[in-house]
This record gives C-alpha cells, structure tokens and sequence, in this order.
C-alpha cells in the first residue's frame, strides 16, 4: 500500500514536471518576441538570440510604427474590425431572435442557409468574390473586407446565439406581449439585455477571427495605405524582415498586442466562445 | 400572441439584411465557382466552356498532385499530433495538478488567441539561420550541437517539418482546453468505483476515460481535420509555399493557379476538389464513429 502510494506522488511529480516545461514552451517564444523588440541592431549580431536586451531600445517601435507604417495597417484594422463588429452584432441577433423566437414559414429553411456557411472553405468564395469586387470596383476599399467579414462572422453568430436564445423562456416574451409590448420592445427591453452574455462573447471570439484574417486582406488589398495589421506585417517583413530584426520584432509585437490585451482582460469568455464554436458545431 | 410574434414586417427588417449580405457574398459565390470550374482560362481571357476537362486534366498537374499529397501529409502529422498532445497535456493536467487548475488552462490557451500570421513571423525568427542564428539554431550551439544547426526554412524537408511543429504548438492549447472539459464532467463516483475494483493506469485510461470522452475526441477530430486541410495562412506567411514546392496547400494550389497563372476554371475546379474533401471526410468521421458503437 505504501509502495502504491509512493508511485503514485512520483508520477504526480513527474507529471507536475511535465506541464511546467510544456507551459514553459507554449510561453516562452512570446516572451521571446518581446524581450526581442527592445534589442538594438548590433545585439542581434553579436550575441545569442535566447540573450535578454543590455538596454531597452524603445527605438525599434517607434521605426515600426512609422517606417513601417504601423500606424496606418492598425488603423486600417482597427476601421475594419470594430465596423465589421457592430454590423455582425447587429444582424446577427436580430435574425437569430427572428429565427428563434419568432414563427414565420421558411423560419427552419433560413436557418439551414446560414448553418451551411460554418462548412464552406474560404478557398471555395475567393475567386468570385474577388471578381465581384473586382467589377464594383471595391477591390483596395475597406468595404470589400467589411463585407466579407460579416458574411463569414454571420453563421457562427447566428448559430451561437441561437443557443443562448433557446435557453430563455418564452413566457417572458409571451407576458411581455400580453403586456402591450410590440415585437421591437420585446427585442430591445426584454431580449436584448438578456443575451448580453452571449453577444459579448460573440463579439470577441469575432474580434479574433477578423482581427487575425490574411487570407481576405491579402487578396483585395493591394494598396500599400489600406492594408491590415497582417499583411502589413507580412509585406514588412518581405521588405526589411531579415534587416532590421529589431523593427520587425515590434512589428510582431504590435500586431499580437491587441489580441494579448483582450485575452487577459476576458480570457474566461474567450476561452468559452473560442471552444464552444467547436464543441456545439 | 401570435399576430405579434409573425410581425411580417419585423421579421423582413430583422432577417432580410443579414440574409442579403450572407447569400450573396458566401453562397451564390460558392455556386459560382462550381459553374467556373467547368470553364478554362478566365473571364475576358479566352473564357470557354470546357466541361469536365478541368476535372480530368487536375489528375496529370504536378503541382496541383504534389499541393494534395502534401496538404494530406500535413493532415496525418498534424492533426493526430494536435489531438494526441492535447490529450496528453489534459490527462496531466486533469491526474496531477489539484492547484493553479485554471491558471493553467489559461497559459495553455494563449497560442490560440494569437494572429496566424504573428505567430509564423516568430517561428520564421526563430528558425533563422542567416544573417544571425535564431533562437533555435542558438540554443543548438548553447548545448553544443552545432551539427544540427542548419537554415530550417530552406530545405523541403525540415521547412515541412517546421510548418507542421508551429501548427502543432498553436493548437495543443485549444485541444487541450476542450478534452480537458470533458474529464472534468467525468463523474468522480464512476473512477473511484473503478480504482476500487482494481482498475489503473492504462486500463483505467482505455475503459473508463476514453469512452467518456469519445464524443468530444471525435468532435476535436473534425475540428482539427476542417481546419488543416484549409492549409493556407500559417504556411503562407511561415514559407510562402517554398523552398519550391514543399510545404505548398491545396488552397495555395488554387491561390496561385487564379491570381498567378489567371486561371480562373481551373483554380475553382480545385477550390470544388477541396470543398469536395472537406464534406467528404467529415461525413466519414460522423458516420464511422456513429457506426461502432
């Protein structure tokens, strides 16, 4: 009995040790990356990359920022993701409530057309899409991304909050509406401030998808001025990537910031959102 | 009741928007590139009907046979090492640590947060030869084997080696997070009785865990498989497909046959091979895994 027991505190350990080092790795190059940015020119050169900076060279943002015009692709993001945001929010759940709450003929027919997007590869839209641009002359607009952006968040908003929705009793909208209420009072007083849970987490799980898209921006967006964090960051480093260590570093750093400081604030949410996306698709 | 709740009029301003938007921008397209991929070269450049041409000449492209056969290489090593670590890391999460239980689960889950193209920038840093060594290569030469030090990214073999490692590293977390859900839920009452009628270890693992846990083992395992066969944004910013061909997706296959070599029919004819293989192998799973038991 005791021998068991002495095996079992050593694998206990064991495994302890073990999650340390993987939390370590999964850690580590983060960290590294920031330490990273603050190195000037000369330390990449003359000492070892796992170094930590002699002095913090706060240079490296800067020459990012500007030369590397991170001031316009985080703009440019920041338009794009935030504009993008509000209109998924928006439609998404007012059709999730007309499509849950609500009863109306082809109510079941609807809902099959947006659960079919969460499916659909990007690479089977880009082509068309990129033509249809192409032809409405949106091609290097903010509104090409916009647009794509909503259509793709759509599906997993709708289905995510029609999860939500299911949960909440219907007899608070049937008093509601024997109350008087008509069917815009019942969504914005009584629906609305009920699903706040689950917008948010919408939203931030949203946030992340277009926050992090290259494959859309990198495709209508060729224009230098209106390009995103991402291929911003890409372009970049295409350019000076292998020059300036120290500035492409910051430029890591700053596409990655917005998404840390989002993650420490509501990681409870994100991790919920995030996982639930897979778990209930 | 009813006359409130069938407001046609609401029910058109609520929906209508969204449904306008979606169709026509995710839908239609889909139905659009079905009809491309019938058709050879692209619109306004010797656009003609070709009918299933594009579907017969796919088998005798190079490129386009190589971008499969490395896309399901890709597939093999990296979903089964997605899943399997993050099974491993919430086992041990879940058998050894009684404390920091959610600080873990959260340090874990940080890779995922993170832009796609962030994190291949980093690696690319990381698995840097020349001008300087990267942290990798440094590390080699800190513990003193210098022989292993080489440009990771500039032969096919280490570059595919490469992609897949980053790919699994950003993914562990997610997986591991999720499984580790689901051993959670176990009851305590069903593993206690089991330890006391003499079950342990493996046995434990493969009779009472695992059954309990299949349902979200084979939900992780669509998850991952819909998610790597779309290969396109972590090898494109990691390697740009290269050296050569070596760590070139279906998706880059597609990418670079419409917006390289203007060939629109033939680009959607493999955009439609990869949709094709998407549905097709997630209804598997389903249907196999529905089947056992």
């Amino acid at each position: 009995m005791e021998r068991e027991a002495s095996v079992k505190k050593a694998f206990s350990i064991i495994g302890k040790l073990l999650i340390v080092i993987f939390l370590f790795i999964e850690i580590y190059p983060i960290f590294w990356i920031f330490m990273s940015s603050l190195k000037s020119t000369q330390e990449f050169n003359l000492t070892a990359s796992y170094a930590l900076p002699a002095k913090l060279h706060f240079d490296n943002y800067v020459k990012a920022w500007y030369q590397g015009k991170m001031n316009i692709y985080f703009k440019n993001s920041a338009i794009v993701t935030i504009v993008s945001l509000f209109f998924i929010i928006l439609f998404g759940t007012t059709s999730a409530f007309a499509l849950t709450k609500m009863r109306w003929k082809l109510r079941d027919k609807v809902m099959k057309i947006f659960l079919s997007g969460i499916m659909i590869p990007t690479a089977v839209v880009l082509i068309p899409l990129y033509s249809m641009y192409k032809g409405a002359n949106l091609l290097n607009t903010r509104l090409s991304l916009i647009l794509t952006y909503i259509a793709f968040g759509l599906p997993l908003t709708v289905f995510l909050l029609r999860g939500y929705l299911t949960s909440l009793p219907d007899d608070m909208i049937e008093a509601a509406i024997i109350d008087g209420a008509n069917i815009y009072q019942v969504f914005s007083r009584i629906v609305l401030p009920l699903m706040k849970t689950g917008i948010v987490t919408v939203a931030v799980i949203q946030f992340y998808f277009r926050w992090n898209d290259l494959i859309f921006s990198s495709t209508f967006i060729s224009n230098t001025n209106m390009k995103t964090v991402q291929t911003g960051l890409l372009y970049f480093s295409d350019m000076y990537g292998n020059r300036d260590w120290g500035a492409i570093f910051a430029c890591i750093s700053i596409s990655v910031l917005p998404t840390l400081i989002v993650y420490i604030f509501l990681n409870k949410m994100v991790i919920e959102g995030m996982t639930s996306g897979a778990i209930k698709g | 009741m009813d006359r409130v709740l069938s407001d046609k009029k609401a029910i058109i301003l609520m929906v209508l928007p969204a449904l306008i938007i979606f169709v026509s921008v995710v839908f239609i397209p889909v139905i659009w590139t079905f009809v491309y991929s019938f058709y050879s070269g692209m619109p306004g450049l010797k656009f003609q009907f070709t009918g299933f041409s594009n579907y017969i000449n796919m088998w005798s492209n190079e490129q386009t046979m190589d971008a499969i056969k490395m896309n399901w290489k890709y597939i093999l090593i990296v979903t089964p090492g997605q899943i399997g670590l993050g099974l491993l890391v919430s086992l041990m999460m879940y058998f050894s640590i009684k404390k920091y239980k959610t600080l873990c689960r959260t340090i874990v889950f940080i890779p995922t947060v993170l832009p796609t193209v962030a994190v291949a920038q980093m690696f690319a840093k990381m698995y840097e030869m020349v001008p300087n060594y990267g942290l990798i290569n440094s590390l080699l030469n800190l513990v003193g084997l210098d022989q292993w030090i080489q440009p990771f990214l500039g032969q096919p073999n280490t570059a595919f080696a490469a992609l897949c490692a980053m790919d699994v590293w950003t993914a562990i977390g997610f997986y591991t997070v999720i499984i580790y859900g689901a051993l959670v839920d176990i009851p305590n009452e069903l593993l206690e009785a089991a330890r006391i009628d003499g079950a342990s270890g493996v046995k434990l693992f493969t009779k009472i865990v695992l059954p309990m846990i299949r349902t979200i083992m084979i939900t992780c395992l669509v998850f991952s498989f819909t998610g790597t066969i779309k290969l396109y944004e972590s090898a494109t910013a990691l390697t740009k497909g290269g050296p050569g061909f070596a760590t070139t997706s279906m998706t880059m296959n597609m990418y670079q046959n419409a917006f390289l070599y203007d060939e629109y029919g033939y680009a959607s004819t493999v955009a439609i091979l990869i949709l094709i293989q998407c549905l097709l192998v997630t209804f598997l799973i389903n249907m196999l895994s529905r089947e056992k038991y």
